[in-house]
């Protein structure tokens, strides 16, 4: 029998990092396991060819609070986010939108293709600050169940409750229209200019399986609004040494603190003891004991892989069959000899150094998804991509180049089942590099290696089910309260003694940490580690 | 040379090391200016003095042809949007200038009006000379009746084979003009005025001079003495023309126009703010800096932080702040424009100013005046008439 510990945290993504190091930092005695041989989760960064250092999975952050890197001095081990500061669409007229950090700049851009919408910017921009700040009200606590009479419970309600009112009557009013409108919608009314419009609804799709016209996507876009660096809202950022730079920067702290970290130790499953959470059993047959177990995988995995339907009541299997996970992207990492050109805006300038983003009309995206509602992946998807290397220079040989292209739609269910996505991930991969070769002649030849992720791949290789980056969707029945499901929303699991820290739980996706934090912090206050 | 943004546009501040010879041939010959970056925009059509005064808060009906509007427009709520010049060109025919990109907010109340609205910011070219010496240069290449072209009065003229437009307007408070010439004609424009200006001791100058006029002659500035209420933040930071010294361009009897009713509302009630000249004491300053063995020191620039004000010495109550200020080389005065709350307005109020002096904090007496601590008679005069 080896050492019991507080707590056994099963999975080393960013958010179980930063959970082990709250706990670590408030003495207990913390083990995170991680079946991988890196950190990091979807937060990872990983030398996938000789001298190429990609962020495999999540690439860019805007999210991450910015109390979590004070309170466990993430910047004192090695977190180091550098803004980005354009965000770039070509077109295919040869024409093309630079939006920057400059917001004259910016203007004098939107307003070739819409005067009006280039002056309406900013207010569309200051309107999205007001709701921006919500964040702080929304992100930083459990989220409150409404359904309690339990006085802290009504405080926390009347909490949020206030933050809301604290907008305004004008604002409140938007707020009602983020959470039932489209992304487009909600521009439409802002704005004129599809080359506007475009490339700003996408922030609603990002990770969901809807299109831009769907409904309830003008949530997701305030979910990207509501990110900031260094206190400037909406701005996001490259990682220094990619994404998994965060990661290893938590696990610093948590190892800082005394936390116990091991690599390659996948979990097969929790021990469960007279219905009660007693460990963990490992792949290699190994059981490990805890007080505590917590969980930073997805809500599905952690209730049908890690404690087993067989476990489960009747009502929580229930609601775990209907969260919604749909993985709806994929990722295409290239590794190029060169600096993509674009022959829209030739030379390697500044617009290279943010977002790039084949967005070109509304149509093009709602296209898109068309063929992900009929189970074949888009063979015109949007793409955003990123030079991560024109930002940060380690990340490849000198001269050499990372484009790293998130891709939508790719539906985690083809029409022939997930499993046989293997079979189309290079014609996946082509797709994209063909789309993109029309933005950038010459980039077939200027390609070394290639990596294509398929939703399918993703869950395979990260553990994502079905691919969602979002460990479930962003949709508005599957937050606050109700993430992952509403009687088990504040971290605890239907089984004593198991808790979950994941992207799953409130407030979820991205690279934020929230979950992780709040996790933690739930736990030691209710002294249940 | 030193350069800053404006509107998207590098713009000068300085020709030289120096703006201090800038400032002086604006006070005392001229000064050739740069404003393209303003904003531009002609309404044509047969309402478009109906949809002028619909948006601004003067009746732009009643202005005459061939005369300058100075004036500024509201949000719904009487807030200030922006503040510009409209100069009636024609019977139907607007020229319309603003601090902030306005086509957006303009368009948005075109319904029913048969008005053509066109941005013109890019295409045409601003060249404010302004100085005591500023008409008698004109006159050598201009064919346009100077002598009798009134303080806020606007012609067409010609310049150098230009065809071109002068209005009798500036931002520095001294007699002076704004030539709105095409793009094309611009550089010989220039060229034009800078050789016929060689008697008169012209001189290129930049924002840095232009800064310390502005001050001298109360003129506020959008971003610096007020917001644009349709992006400020907070509606604190937001202000009604009455809170501006915009007041007196309010015509309030008349068909409805933007954030009339407000207006009409606060007009009633009175304001909470007020915008006011500071005359900030000079020999209390001096004791300061004497105290501590060293010469009072005061930069020549302009400043356009935010300073407290305060009711005493003290310094527990504060009644507003100061937005901008400078040394006037002309009065030998420390003067600021402030906003402060309505009840201390009173001409005379002797207020507190706080300073820093070596490391340490202090305050000094400042007289509250008018907000235009300069204007020479020859802003407004006309060589063979009276004061008009």
């Amino acid at each position: 029998m080896s050492q019991k510990y507080d707590a056994i945290i099963i999975g080393g993504g960013h958010n179980g990092l930063i959970c082990a190091a709250y706990l670590a930092k408030a003495g207990r005695k913390v083990l995170v396991l991680e079946k991988r041989h890196v950190l990091g989760g979807a937060a990872v960064s990983e030398e996938m060819f000789p001298g190429f250092t990609f962020s495999v999975a999540s690439y860019v952050v805007s999210l991450f609070r910015p109390h979590i890197i004070r309170e466990l001095h993430l910047a004192q081990h090695g977190y180091e986010v550098i803004p980005m500061d354009c965000s770039f669409l070509p077109l295919p007229n040869g024409d093309s939108l630079a939006r920057w950090a400059d917001s004259q700049r910016s203007r004098r851009e939107i307003a070739r293709f819409s005067k009006k919408d280039s002056e309406v910017y900013p207010e569309f921009s200051r309107v999205m600050t007001h709701m921006g700040k919500l964040a702080k009200a929304v992100i930083d606590h459990p989220a409150p169940d409404i359904t309690s009479y339990n006085p802290k419970e009504l405080a926390n309600v009347l909490r949020l409750g206030k933050a809301f009112k604290d907008l305004g009557p004008d604002l409140l009013h938007l707020n009602t229209k983020l959470v039932t409108m489209s992304a487009l919608d909600f521009l439409d009314q802002w704005f004129e200019s599809e080359v506007l419009k475009a490339p700003m609804s996408v922030s609603g799709i990002i990770g969901t399986f809807q299109g831009v016209r769907s409904p309830g996507t003008a949530y997701v876009l305030l979910h990207h609004y509501m990110g900031q660096l260094d206190g400037v809202f909406r701005s996001w950022g490259f990682s220094k040494g990619g994404t998994g730079g965060i990661s290893m920067a938590c696990a610093r702290s948590a190892m800082s603190y005394g936390a116990e970290i091991r690599t390659e130790a996948p979990v097969r499953q929790v021990l469960i003891k007279n219905g009660i959470a007693a460990g963990v059993i490992l792949e290699n047959g190994d059981e490990l004991m805890a007080n505590t177990v917590i969980s930073n995988l997805d809500p599905n995995r952690t209730y049908l892989k890690m404690v087993g339907a067989d476990n489960l009541e009747a009502d929580v299997l229930k609601e775990i069959n209907r969260f919604k996970l749909r993985g709806s992207s994929g990722k295409v990492n290239l590794a190029l000899d060169s600096v993509p050109e674009f022959s829209c805006r030739p030379g390697i300038g500044e617009h290279l150094k943010g977002d790039i983003a084949i967005a070109p009309s509304i149509d093009y995206l709602e296209k898109a998804f068309d063929q992900a509602k009929y189970g074949e992946f888009s063979t015109r998807p949007y793409i955003n991509a990123v030079i991560p290397t024109l930002t940060d220079p380690t990340l490849a040989p000198p001269g050499k180049h990372i484009l790293s292209c998130f891709v939508q739609y790719a539906p985690y269910h083809i029409k022939e089942g997930a499993a046989n996505w293997p079979k189309y991930r290079e014609a996946f991969g082509d797709t994209v590099v063909d789309t993109l070769a029309e933005y950038v002649p010459g980039l077939k030849n200027k390609i070394l290696y290639r990596q294509v992720l398929t939703p399918w791949d993703i869950e395979e290789k990260m553990g994502l089910t079905e691919g969602n980056i979002f460990h479930g969707e962003l949709s508005l029945e599957q937050l606050l309260f109700q993430r992952p499901m509403a009687d088990f929303s504040k971290y605890k699991t239907s089984i004593p003694k198991l808790w979950m820290c994941g992207s799953g739980t409130h407030p979820g996706g991205g690279i934020m940490g929230a979950s992780g934090e709040l996790c933690a912090k739930t736990m030691l206050t209710s002294r249940a580690v | 040379m030193k350069y800053k943004e404006w509107a998207g546009y590098y713009a000068v501040c300085a020709y030289d090391t120096s703006h201090e010879p800038e400032y002086y041939a604006f006070r005392n010959s001229a000064g050739l200016l740069d404003v393209t970056p303003l904003f531009k925009y002609r309404a044509k059509g047969p309402d478009a003095a109906a949809f002028l005064s619909r948006i601004m808060v003067r009746n732009i009906s009643k202005l005459e042809v061939g005369r300058v509007s100075y004036c500024c427009w509201c949000d719904d709520k009487g807030k200030v949007v922006d503040d510009g010049t409209v100069m009636r060109r024609a019977e139907n025919e607007f020229f319309v200038t603003s601090a902030d990109p306005s086509f957006s907010w303009f368009s948005r109340f075109m319904r029913g009006y048969n008005v053509e609205l066109t941005e013109i910011s890019d295409e045409i070219a601003g060249l404010a000379l302004q100085g005591p010496t500023s008409r008698d240069i004109l006159k050598q290449v201009c064919d346009a009746d100077l002598d009798n072209l009134k303080f806020f009065s606007t012609t067409k003229a010609k310049i150098a084979g230009a065809e071109i437009y002068i209005s009798r307007t500036g931002y520095t408070g001294d007699l002076g003009y704004e030539l709105w010439a095409e793009n094309k004609d611009a550089l010989k424009l220039w060229d034009a005025i800078m050789d016929a200006g060689r008697n008169y001791d012209i001189r290129p100058a930049g924002l840095d001079a232009l800064d310390n006029t502005r001050v001298e002659a109360g003129l506020i500035l959008k971003d610096v003495d007020y917001f644009n209420s349709l992006h400020a933040l907070t509606d604190d930071r937001t202000s009604s023309p009455y809170e501006i010294s915009l007041g007196w361009t309010v015509d309030l009897k008349r068909a409805p126009f933007n954030g009339q009713a407000a207006l009409q509302t606060e007009k009633e009630q009175g304001s909470k703010w007020a915008i006011v000249g500071l005359d900030i004491d000079w020999p209390q300053l001096e004791e300061l800096y004497y105290k501590i063995g060293l010469p009072p020191v005061i930069g020549s620039h302009a400043w356009r932080s935010s300073i407290p004000i305060f009711t005493g010495k003290d310094r527990k109550t504060q009644v507003g702040y100061a937005t901008s200020g400078t040394w006037s080389p002309l009065l030998k005065k420390n003067i600021a424009l402030a906003t402060i709350e309505k009840k201390y307005d009173t001409i005379g109020t002797e207020l507190q100013f706080e300073v820093m002096v070596e490391h340490k904090r202090y305050t000094v007496s400042a007289i509250v005046s008018k907000p235009q601590f300069y204007n020479p008679e020859r802003k407004t005069s006309n060589p063979n008439s009276q004061k008009s």
